[in-house]
């Protein structure tokens, strides 16, 4: 516990640690200190000078050491020659820091005329006006008239690209460098940066592509005023045109609480839309950042490709039909059916619609498998990590082991916290067959071959890197899925969990196991029942009727598309025409999680609730309530409100406990204290009134087991050995109907081969070849990276080629 | 030389040779044999060998050297700030003299280098540096080149490398040349140079002897003050105090320009005044004209308004203080009377503009307005609040800079101002 300081700051009694700056202990007390330089989240740099107080110390007696008492008894205080900048002193005992005299009034009016000289004073038609520091600031502080000449104010270019998401107006800059420091310090990607001096300062991208950052919108929610703007809302919107809902991000399993800032509007035919992501303070998830994939992926929400009618098959033909006719069509099918109803979900249902879904199935005496192309989240459910858990308290003593998984790519608000952790004095042991740029924050990064992680991790375990995560006061374990499928993760969840479990970190805050899954509810699907088919093929062939929602196994899987083709009766929700719809005999349009409310659970196990951005704009329904309407038509009872069908997913569920969407709407005060009301202070990011969410209750009592280790592919003479890999602006189904915006940086499909390889081959960069793969050719461009080891052909998932796990290639 | 004669005014002390500009006295001393053969290297070699590093801080100390580089901090006393728990110590010399008006440093590196470097490597033994840097302002590569070719000549004489002189102390030098900004100068800015970044100065504290280069305790010593160690190692505190004043003991370089015959860097004790300087050395102000102000420190000089006062007063860091101004680098240019304020200002401002690194909001956006209507002013389109305004702007700078580049560029605006409004008349 740090030493507490006491000090007054105008006329309040402040009590805070030591060390903490002036401006957050004003903060504390309720008092807005200006700033545009400062950020709480990162170091002080006392650049723009906004932030000048008035600080007075006691006097001390040289002789003596102890302070000098006026005639009443007070202690003497003695104000500085000159006004300090409140962001970069530190508090200390008995200081009284005065902010709200005439002189300081003044010298904040001098800072902002500055700042004003060369401003173009263009808020009428800047993104920031009505959010912005500096228009803020200058109503408090501004001078109504200018002494400055506006014939000599400096012109810039207002549109230059630093790349093509962000987009830097020079005359608004004011040169305070939050983002150089974000990009550097925060994001651990330093491509941009200061150019010039003096009055030319301006900021440059230093990567070609320009802005070469997964995390480069967060520049524009820190920047303090409308110098950096997204390529996607630039001239969007006014901020106060639109509304505020608080939402989940659904790209991947970190959760990163978000907001969905939405618009009337005509493009929209008249109708709401979507026009930005914005972050939601949450400390324990994703602070107050975003990747770029979390901010600008969204378009597919309002994708004018989405379904809008259900549909039924006739006479070979998908033909629209009304809600009842598709709903009688199933429930017949599913009274003269053999034996019950085989459900398929994908990790981006919401509890609510797995819940539901599970209950028909139950009912019609029916299966729940989960479509994954990753295992071992049966052992998040037993040795994830437990409540009271946050990335952001590991530090010195603990230590995280991350397990074949790029993180950067798969889940970059992890990497995040990971970093951080790090630097504080984590001990961070990567396993990995390739680098990552998560080795640049280990304390050990180890390599093994694709195919031998189990060999790899029982010697990582029995060396130096098992010593240091035993010992770790706390200990968590990120798992992916790099070079594995089903099988082969559950086997490295199962090694993981063993680790955990004879170590003693298991059933404590901050220690357990992660799955990298790529979906945001895949932990929820995991934790309410859902597993993996043994055999998909032979399951979806046996089945009668089959029910597949929120995923595309025929997009993924040719095999499957063919064993689909042939289903007895196929029924598919989903938002989009996807391969498996097309070969359904009904197919229903799903609602998107953006028009209807729910709840995910992290891979953190973090329960969270969004809820509805816009209306539901199609005649769709959510999978929970397809499933309660057919339950009615079945003659079951299966509640339809999502409040309530979460109160009984949390009356059934051991480890939910407890739950309500009102407990998971709870907050409590976070660091820093966000508002709307200083924007200055740490940017635009909204403070979270809607709930930070809970972590789910460990149940049960895990013990160990024997990995079963999948059996590697035979060699084949002369082939690479495919290894399928995640990579972040992937085509999975979320992102496939996207917008432009993120069109130059997404994959499609490729093979990366080590340069040895590609030579050999007589490959070149950008080569299109066919590779054959599972008896079939498949045409992919060639990308060459030396990260690449020699013999494996790494293959990104989620393109439509067929790689599950290791398996032999030729070229 | 005869002037040096009668100025050094202790009759204990009757030196009739220089102690820093020593290339005057002796031809070709920048050769390391005549170096050497006229003592060089005798109190790197006394320090190294006979003295612990404690004992030649003490004696630094004791002689009341001050740096020389603006400041006039006690030079000793710097020293004793590095923390002896933290390791390694790094020394740097300041070279960038980029002061208008400023060109002393580049006199005793280019004509007496070795006398320098031995100060430089005194120094380091001191706080014991491995490694010291000279930092040297991007213009002067000719000067790089020059030492970097001393120092092979060094190294090659086993004067710097490993266990010199048979210690166990080794040393090595590296010259490192910024790219041409007058904010380099100002030491934070220096090291941030120095490694490799983007020359602005950093926040204080901490203060480079705790954490300066690459986070390290750190020295920076001005070229002028480090030449000044070796005849205080070999001739003692004691004597070095026989120059100067009390307070302001030794000799100092004053380098004069301005409105006078002969322009130039003169070695005077400190306390010398300004009349000898200009009139005595200087020859006066060409055509017999009165003189207007001195600017002592260079650019960042507060005016002194020229009077038999002024001219009699001895130019030592007190004295100069009385008169409202800084001895600072000592860089005296003399104003006579067809200097206009306004035109001066102009040329400081259109200086400080340039140089602004734009770090901080006052200096960067003030010196760039405070310029514009200096600008203005000049060309004859002045309007009649102008002085007003620029003084106004001037006073909203001060206070409020990171560092103190932005506070120089309105001391002669704010003294010009107030001394000569006269010249502001609309």
């Amino acid at each position: 516990m740090p030493k507490l300081v006491n000090l007054t700051i105008n006329h309040t009694r402040v009590t805070v640690p030591e060390g903490t700056l002036i401006v957050d202990a004003a903060k504390e007390a309720g008092i807005n200190i200006p700033v545009f330089c400062y950020h709480p989240k990162m170091e002080p740099v006392g650049m723009c000078r906004m932030c000048l107080v008035d600080v007075a110390r006691p006097v001390i007696d040289r002789a003596t050491g102890q302070p000098v008492l006026e005639a009443d008894g007070a202690p003497k205080l003695s104000f500085g020659p000159k006004l300090e900048t409140a962001c970069t002193t530190p508090v200390s005992e008995g200081m009284l820091v005065v902010e709200d005299s005439p002189k300081v009034t003044a010298a904040r009016k001098d800072i902002l005329e500055f700042l004003l000289t060369s401003h173009p004073l263009d808020c009428p038609i800047c993104d920031k006006g009505g959010e912005c520091p500096l228009q803020n600031l200058t109503l408090g502080y501004g001078p109504t008239e200018s002494r400055f000449d506006f014939a000599d104010k400096l012109h810039h270019a207002k549109r230059v690209p630093l790349g093509e998401l962000i987009f830097l107006d020079r005359e608004r800059c004011i040169q305070c460098g939050r983002c150089v420091r974000f990009q550097e310090k925060i994001a651990g990607d330093p491509v941009i940066g200061f150019y010039q001096r003096g009055r030319k300062l301006e900021i440059q991208t230093q990567t070609q592509p320009g802005f070469d950052s997964i995390f480069s919108g967060n520049t524009s929610d820190i920047c303090p005023v409308g110098a950096l703007t997204t390529a996607d809302f630039r001239f969007g919107a006014r901020p106060w045109e639109m509304e505020a809902h608080p939402s989940i991000c659904a790209q991947c399993a970190v959760g990163c609480n978000i907001v969905f800032n939405t618009k009337r509007e005509a493009r929209s035919e008249g109708g709401m839309a979507i026009k930005r992501v914005m972050p939601r303070q949450n400390e324990a998830v994703n602070e107050i950042w975003l990747c770029d994939k979390g901010r600008f992926g969204y378009h597919y929400l309002q994708s004018g490709e989405r379904l809008t009618r259900p549909m039924i098959r006739q006479n070979g033909e998908l033909v629209p039909v009304s809600w009842e006719t598709a709903t009688d069509t199933i429930v017949e099918r599913l009274k003269t059916g053999r034996s019950g109803l085989t459900v398929l979900a994908g990790g981006r249902l919401a509890n609510e619609d797995l819940f539901n879904l599970k209950r028909l199935a139950d009912a019609e005496h029916g299966k729940t498998l989960f479509y994954t192309h990753m295992g071992g989240g049966d052992l998040t459910g037993q040795v994830g990590l437990a409540p009271g858990s946050n990335l952001a308290t590991l530090g010195k003593g603990d230590a995280v082991l991350v397990v074949a998984s790029d993180l950067h790519e798969e889940a970059p608000i992890w990497w995040l916290r990971l970093k951080q952790a790090a630097a504080r004095g984590a001990s961070l042991v990567v396993l990995n067959p390739r680098a990552t740029r998560l080795d640049d924050f280990a304390a050990i990064s180890q390599r093994y071959h694709y195919g031998r992680v189990m060999d790899a991790l029982a010697a990582l375990f029995a060396g130096e890197a098992g010593q240091v995560l035993s010992q770790a006061a706390n200990l968590v374990i990120f798992f992916g899925s790099e070079g594995l499928g089903v099988d082969g993760s559950q086997a490295v969840a199962q090694a993981c969990a063993n680790l955990l479990i004879r170590t003693g970190h298991t059933g404590r805050p901050n220690n357990g196991l992660v799955g990298v899954w790529s979906e945001p509810n895949a932990q929820g699907a995991w934790e309410l029942g859902y597993r993996p088919a043994k055999n998909l093929t032979a399951e979806l062939a046996e089945a009668h009727v089959t029910l597949v929602a929120g995923a595309d196994p025929a997009g993924d899987d040719p095999a499957l598309a063919e064993t689909l083709q042939q289903s007895e009766f196929l029924v598919v929700a989903d938002l989009f025409m996807t391969e498996t719809a097309k070969r359904a005999n009904v197919v229903l349009p799903a609602l998107p999680y953006s028009e209807r409310e729910g709840s995910f659970t992290s891979g953190e196990r973090r329960v969270q609730r969004f809820t509805a951005a816009l209306p539901p704009r199609e005649k769709a329904h959510t999978e929970a309530m397809i499933a309660a309407r057919v339950a009615a038509r079945l003659g079951l009872k299966i509640e339809e409100s999502l409040p309530v069908v979460f109160e009984k997913l949390a009356a059934e569920t051991p480890a939910f406990t407890g739950l309500s969407f009102d407990r998971l709407a709870e907050t409590h005060p976070q660091k820093p204290l966000l508002s709307r009301e200083d924007l200055y202070y740490s940017g635009t990011a909204y403070e979270n009134t809607a709930g930070l969410g809970c972590t789910l209750a460990l149940t049960g009592s895990p013990a160990e087991a024997e990995p079963v280790t999948p059996e590697l592919p035979a060699p084949v003479e002369n082939a690479l050995l495919a290894v399928p890999i995640t990579r972040l602006y992937d085509r999975s189904s979320t992102l496939v109907h996207s917008s432009s915006i993120l069109g130059q940086r997404m994959i499609g499909a490729e093979v990366w081969l080590n340069p040895q390889d590609a030579a050999e081959r007589g490959l070149s960069a950008g080569a299109e070849i066919e590779i054959h793969l599972k008896s079939a050719n498949w045409p992919v461009k060639v990308v060459i990276n030396a990260d690449v080891p020699a013999g494996a052909a790494l293959l990104p998932r989620s393109v439509g080629i067929p790689a599950f796990e290791l398996a032999a290639l030729e070229i | 030389m005869s002037d040096m004669a009668m100025l050094n005014s202790g009759a204990e002390n009757p030196v009739d040779e220089m102690v820093l500009l020593r290339h005057r006295n002796i031809p070709d001393i920048d050769q390391l044999s005549v170096y050497l053969s006229n003592g060089g290297f005798a109190a790197f070699e006394k320090a190294v060998r006979e003295w612990a590093p404690a004992k030649v801080t003490e004696e630094v100390k004791a002689s009341g050297l001050r740096g020389r580089g603006g400041a006039g901090f006690p030079t000793g006393m710097k020293w004793s700030f590095l923390p002896d728990k933290i390791w390694p110590h790094y020394v740097v010399a300041n070279a960038d003299e980029s002061e208008p008006g400023t060109f002393k440093d580049r006199e005793i590196m280019e004509k007496n280098p070795y006398q320098f470097l031995e100060g430089l490597m005194i120094a380091a033994y001191a706080v014991q540096a491995g490694t010291a840097y000279i930092y040297l302002r991007g213009e002067f590569w000719p000067v790089a080149q020059k030492l970097d070719a001393c120092i092979a000549e060094l190294e090659r004489a086993g004067l710097l490398g490993s266990n010199l002189l048979g210690s166990s102390y080794s040393l090595r030098l590296y010259t490192h040349l910024g790219a041409g900004a007058y904010v380099c100068g100002e030491e934070s800015a220096l090291l941030e140079s120095l490694e490799g970044k983007m020359g602005q100065p950093r926040l204080r504290p901490p203060f480079p002897a705790v954490a300066g280069l690459y986070n390290k305790p750190t020295l920076i010593n001005n070229v002028e003050t480090l030449t000044n160690l070796p005849p205080i190692i070999k001739n003692g505190a004691a004597w070095y105090r026989g120059f100067g004043t009390e307070k302001s003991p030794g000799v100092k370089i004053f380098s004069l320009s301005g409105r006078v015959k002969r322009p130039g860097n003169y070695e005077l004790p400190l306390g010398a005044t300004f009349r000898h300087l200009i009139y005595d050395l200087g020859g006066g102000i060409p055509g017999g004209r009165p003189i207007k102000a001195i600017m002592p420190a260079g650019a960042s000089s507060s005016l002194i308004k020229a009077s038999d006062v002024a001219l009699d007063t001895a130019m030592d860091y007190e004295a100069v203080a009385t008169l409202g101004s800084t001895l600072g680098s000592a860089s005296v240019i003399v104003l006579d009377d067809t200097v206009n304020m306004k035109w001066l200002l102009q040329k400081t401002l259109a200086f400080f503009r340039h140089e602004s690194c734009g770090k901080c909001t006052p200096c960067r956006e003030g010196t760039y307005w405070m310029s514009l209507i200096a600008d203005r002013m000049a060309s004859g389109k002045g309007r009649s609040d102008d002085a007003a305004l620029l003084g106004s702007v001037a006073g909203q700078i001060k206070g409020k800079c990171l560092c103190p580049l932005g506070e120089f560029s309105l001391t002669a605006v704010q003294t010009a101002l107030s001394l000569f409004p006269e010249d502001f008349a609309a």
